[in-house]
């Protein structure tokens, strides 16, 4: 039965703690064993909290025995990424800098999942502070893919990715800035969604580029995914950037599943050279499925594509530049150096020295370079002008189209320490989720199979218009079941970095 | 356009990261070809298009002039690195002459 | 870091240069809550205890802006004849100290809410337009002890205790444009302006304005320009100037100092300077640092704000009488000269005597009696017309008993004694004292023949028709009497009774 439990999805776990076929409690206990048993080589948790989780449960059963109406998603586990705050658990964002950090408030997502019934099973591995595409920039070791230990689970939200695919937790939490939803969604073969931009609350997320972060859930099926955003989403007054309209409904389009009608466009742009062949034949296949599903399918331009990368690496710097300044030493988090001769500058500098890593303090000088008086109008004025001709290019997209598609990522899951040399290859993992962080708009990644070449999961990325995220679903949710009749079993049955495979079921394409 | 490694080490004073001399030497080259790439934006971002800073366009959101309760000082001073008197002891501001 | 130059005298150095100044104040709002949090923004809890996530500025914490903070942000600008931004945006200012939280400031850079207005002053008889180049808002620090140095300074601190119950609360910033023209009165031009600037906050019940305690807080910009030259010369920012007072002295000895480097054929430094409470002087503020780049962009975490003209509107239906205005009109009403209107306004009595007024009084007898009687006892005692422990409404009603005829103006300060002494109302005084002035010729009578029979030499004088002797005579009566006569009646009886009688009243 645990082992069962594992495998379920959220919805088919939280019908059974509904109708009391299993309790929270069994259900947060063989989670719990299960990262027991593997996540000391996947490492997709920063810090695992068995009593609070146990607790959570139990209040849940209680719950339901006292005859109180339970959420949609009451008694199912869920791994949150180390990047909100959280009462009773420490938060990291995978960094030196905060290691220990207890913060006095839960963020707002917290918040909503603990009023869900959500047992939160602890903290998932990012790369740190979300800067990064395979959470090798964590401080704390990286997390590893389900498929292939060796390689990346994508970043930077590849711990809540790998907890998901390694059967650790059945919905997780991630924060999407530049794909970092969507891309580890792709590379592990789970679902990740970066909703609209203001549909889920910021407060309470650690910031990396406030313009751009998004929470966003990731599960392995599409519905489970939409009960989640439904769950975590909605306005909130302690985020003035938040949307101030209902939930898109998304649980009611990925029951829809349905695309007859619907009018698709690949984008032009996302495709051809530079992706890996079996990244391009997945997604063509994806494409042609759709059509025969009653899609009409066109091809649409969206020419400012191409400079959407370039526009993102000067503003999430910038941002994060400042964002980062108040990591000082002065009211929380580690302290270096104090002894009572060097100064608080001295001592800031010393500290933010030690307490974070290369990757973030690539980051902040290049944002500080962007920013500093002379070159603010070529480099970060210019950027947001290409965010505006970004979002130009989806808005006549949007006048043809109803979604929009490409890969979700150029290749399947790399080599842990292929690309950590070479930051320019690493932001390559992100050309095609980047546009949809610069123009606000809603997209997510569906699995479409594994590349022929390597065995290793592919993406599908749909993107939608601002608030239009009920589309998006309807088309992953279609795709979704279409492959998974054709394959007959769940795509993660194939999975087999932990030697755990499912007998009987045909090897890897 | 190049960034050399003492503009490297100004902007690490700026954002107070005591760089070792290898960091230096290393983000110098690094930021040099991430820069060259960054800057394509130039190319196609002309002048008359307006910056977008927020990417889901709203104005005028205020909240009430209503008080929310405080954390106290016990629960905000748990979490510092050092306390004294009920305030966050900090090394001293100005540094020697 | 010392500077060996001596200061020039203020005279020879106003004949050798043209000072040009302008004024930044920062002025605390008084809004319930801070700027960007519901905190409360209220002086004196214990420390660190008015901090929340927002103004602490933790990890994951957003701002959100108060609307109050906005509509006196605008209100200020309209008082102060600004045109309102359509749109606006805040932007953050970064740079890190450690009183300030997020190591950068929500600010307002290119886009701030008010722009281009003017204030009036008069000084001196002459008309002053101050231009009024911006207000914008922006988010207060926390406050820093400095421990180990001497006297609490920064300099020499071995370390710093930080309380963070101020970080957030609302400033608003008025930057003024530079002030030409105004020769030898630039310091008290600057002055005046914050005078003014401070009843224009005041009235609009935006601010407490305490200098004192730092609600309302000045820097001076000061250039010299030798007289005749065709440009402006480099300007200082004089900072830490708390009182009226200072404003003016750190403006004069601003150019005192610049004037002896100019002679000196030296160059003034554009730099941010420290004015000095004891000694009056300023000194450089400079660190060895770099230059400073503060990086400004706008505020991701804000949306814009961008007030409909109906709500401006709105807020402008709101605003009191300013107070030039309401000078205008009370020197109007009461038939005042500007000389009487400056003396009122010197003296800080102008609201108490309008309010004095307004309970009751004639302008005359409210003036007399706060510029007279108790403007004495405030020198006396060292304290502010307004500190008094009389209320407008208690001389009004004296003022109403003496023109009544009950009491006399020696009685009445007598009853006014009583008031500042704590011993109740106008009324209770009176009655508990007994006083009330005696008419009764019968009374006065016995009096005055004691009077005469004691001073026979005062009484033959008089006889011999030198009425102006009958003072000493009215003098020893009143004596008597314990003052409750009324001393017209009784000089009329004394010249009556030594055969001087005028032919004032009927028998
Ligand atoms: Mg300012
Ligand atoms: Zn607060």
């Amino acid at each position: 039965m645990d082992s069962e439990l594992t495998r379920m999805t959220a919805a088919g776990i939280a019908a059974l703690v509904a109708a009391g076929e299993v309790s929270a409690v069994e259900v947060a206990a063989a989670h719990l064993d299960r990262i027991e048993a593997v996540d000391e080589r996947v490492h997709a948790f920063l810090h695992v909290a068995a009593d609070s989780a146990l607790r959570a449960a139990r209040a849940i059963d209680d719950r339901r025995a006292a005859g109180q109406p339970l959420g949609p998603l009451a008694g199912v586990p869920l791994a949150l990424k180390d990047v909100f705050t959280t009462t009773d658990m420490p938060t990291t964002c995978g960094s030196r800098i905060l290691e220990g950090w207890r913060p006095p408030y839960d963020a707002t997502v917290t918040g909503r999942l603990r009023r869900a019934g959500i047992v939160i099973l602890g903290k998932a591995n990012m790369d740190e502070f979300a800067m990064g595409s395979s959470t090798e920039n964590s401080a704390f070791g990286p997390s590893r893919n389900p498929w292939d230990l060796s390689r990346v689970p994508g970043g930077s939200s590849g711990g809540s990715s790998a907890a998901v695919a390694a059967f650790e937790a059945p919905l997780a939490i991630g924060t999407d800035t530049g794909g970092s939803i969507r891309q580890p969604g792709a590379v592990t073969g789970i679902v990740g969604v970066k909703p609209t931009y203001g549909g889920s609350s910021r407060y309470g997320v650690v910031a990396f580029a406030s313009s751009l972060d998004t929470p966003g859930p990731l599960a392995r099926t599409v519905l489970d995914a939409a009960l989640l955003h439904e769950a975590m989403s909605g306005h909130d007054p302690c985020d003035s950037t938040s949307v101030d309209a209902p939930v898109p409904p998304v649980v009611a389009a990925a029951r829809q599943a349905d695309v007859s009608g619907l009018r698709i466009g690949v984008v032009t742009e996302l495709n051809g050279e530079g992706y890996q062949p079996g990244v391009i034949t997945r997604f063509t296949e994806a494409v042609e499925l759709l059509e025969s599903m009653g899609a009409k399918v066109t091809e649409v331009s969206c020419p400012h594509f191409g400079y959407a990368l370039p526009a993102y690496y000067l503003i999430a710097p910038s941002e994060c530049s400042s964002n980062l300044a108040r990591f000082d030493a002065m009211r929380y988090g580690l302290r270096v150096g104090d002894d009572g001769t060097r100064s608080a500058e001295e001592v800031m500098s010393l500290t933010r020295a030690a307490g974070f890593g290369a990757e973030v303090k690539r980051r902040i000088i290049l944002g500080t370079y962007a920013l500093s008086s002379g070159y603010y109008d070529a480099y970060y004025g210019k950027a947001q002008q290409v965010r505006t001709l970004i979002t130009r290019d989806f808005e006549k997209a949007f006048e043809q189209v109803d979604v929009l598609v490409s890969p979700a990522t150029p290749t399947t899951a790399f080599p842990i320490g292929e690309r950590a040399d070479d930051p320019m290859a690493m932001y390559l993992a992100d050309l095609c989720t980047i546009p949809s962080n610069l123009a606000g708009n809603a997209a997510i990644s569906v699995p479409c199979g594994l590349a022929p070449e390597d065995g290793l999961p592919v993406g599908l990325q749909v993107m939608a218009p601002v608030l239009a995220d009920d589309r998006m679903y309807r088309v992953a949710a279609a795709v979704e079941a279409a492959l998974g009749q054709r394959r007959g079993h769940p795509l993660l049955d194939e999975a087999n970095g932990l030697g755990e495979a499912r007998p009987g079921q045909e090897g890897r394409r | 356009m190049s960034i050399t490694r003492e503009e490297v080490a100004h902007l690490a004073r700026l954002s107070r990261l005591a760089l070792s001399a290898d960091e230096l030497d290393r983000f110098a080259g690094q930021l040099d070809v991430i820069i060259a790439a960054v800057a394509r934006v130039q190319e196609v971002a002309a002048d008359g298009i307006p910056p977008t800073t927020h990417a889901v366009p709203v104005t005028n959101v205020f909240r009430e002039d209503i008080i929310v309760p405080p954390l106290g000082a016990g629960v905000v001073l748990d979490q510092a690195p050092a306390a004294e008197q009920g305030r966050f002891r900090v090394p001293r501001i100005l540094a020697e002459d | 870091m010392t500077e060996t130059i001596t200061a020039v005298p203020y005279d020879e150095a106003i004949a050798r240069y043209e000072p040009l100044i302008g004024l930044e104040t920062h002025v605390e709002l008084g809004t319930i809550t801070k700027m960007f949090c519901g905190c409360p923004a209220a002086f004196g809890a214990e420390p660190n205890a008015a901090v929340c996530p927002v103004c602490l500025g933790l990890p994951g914490s957003l701002p959100v802006t108060n609307r109050s903070a906005i509509e006196y942000t605008i209100r200020i600008g309209l008082a102060l004849n600004c045109s309102i931004a359509s749109w606006c945006r805040f932007a953050r200012k970064n740079y890190f100290y450690p009183d300030m939280p997020k190591d950068y400031q929500i600010s307002q850079y290119d886009e701030p809410l008010c722009t281009d207005g003017w204030l009036d002053i008069v000084v001196d008889g002459i008309d002053f337009r101050v231009g009024i180049e911006r207000v914008h808002m922006e988010e207060d620090t926390g406050k820093s002890l400095h421990v180990g140095g001497a006297t609490g300074r920064i300099h020499g601190a071995d370390y710093s205790l930080v309380d963070y119950n101020r970080s957030g609360i609302p400033l608003v910033e008025v930057v003024t444009k530079p002030v030409p023209g105004t020769g030898t009165l630039a310091p008290v031009v600057a002055r005046a302006y914050v005078t003014e600037l401070r009843e224009v906050l005041r009235a609009l019940g935006v601010s407490d304005v305490r200098m004192e305690e730092g609600s309302l807080r000045c820097d001076v910009n000061t250039s010299l320009a030798p007289r005749g030259a065709s440009q402006w010369g480099t300007r200082t920012e004089t900072k830490n100037v708390n009182s009226l007072r200072s404003v003016e002295r750190a403006v004069r000895s601003e150019i005192e100092r610049q004037a002896a480097v100019l002679d000196a054929g030296g160059r003034v430094i554009q730099e941010t300077r420290h004015f000095h409470e004891e000694s009056g002087l300023t000194t450089s503020g400079r660190s060895k640092e770099e230059a400073q780049d503060y990086r400004y962009f706008p505020e991701p975490d804000l949306v814009p704000v961008a007030p409909a003209a109906e709500w401006v509107e709105q807020l402008r239906a709101t605003l009191p009488e300013l107070p030039s205005a309401r000078r205008a009109r009370l020197q109007a009403e009461w038939g005042l000269s500007d000389l009487d209107m400056t003396a009122l306004g010197n003296a800080g009595a102008l609201d108490l005597v309008a309010d004095t007024v307004t309970a009751g009084a004639t302008p005359a007898d409210a003036r007399k009696w706060w510029l007279g009687e108790l403007s004495r006892h405030a020198n006396e005692s060292g304290t502010e017309l307004a500190a008094l422990a009389v209320t407008p409404a208690q001389v009004a009603r004296i003022a109403a008993i003496v023109a009544s005829g009950a009491l006399n103006d020696t009685l009445a300060r007598q009853v006014l004694e009583g008031v500042l002494a704590g011993q109740g109302s106008p009324d209770e005084i009176v009655a508990a004292r007994g006083l009330a002035v005696v008419s009764d010729d019968a009374t006065l009578l016995a009096a005055i023949d004691a009077a005469i029979a004691a001073h026979q030499d005062v009484a033959a004088k008089i006889r011999n028709g030198k009425a102006a002797a009958a003072g000493a005579l009215v003098g020893a009566v009143m004596k008597a009497t314990r003052g409750q006569a009324d001393a017209a009646r009784v000089r009329e009886l004394i010249l009556e009774r030594l055969g001087q009688a005028y032919p004032l009243r009927d028998p």
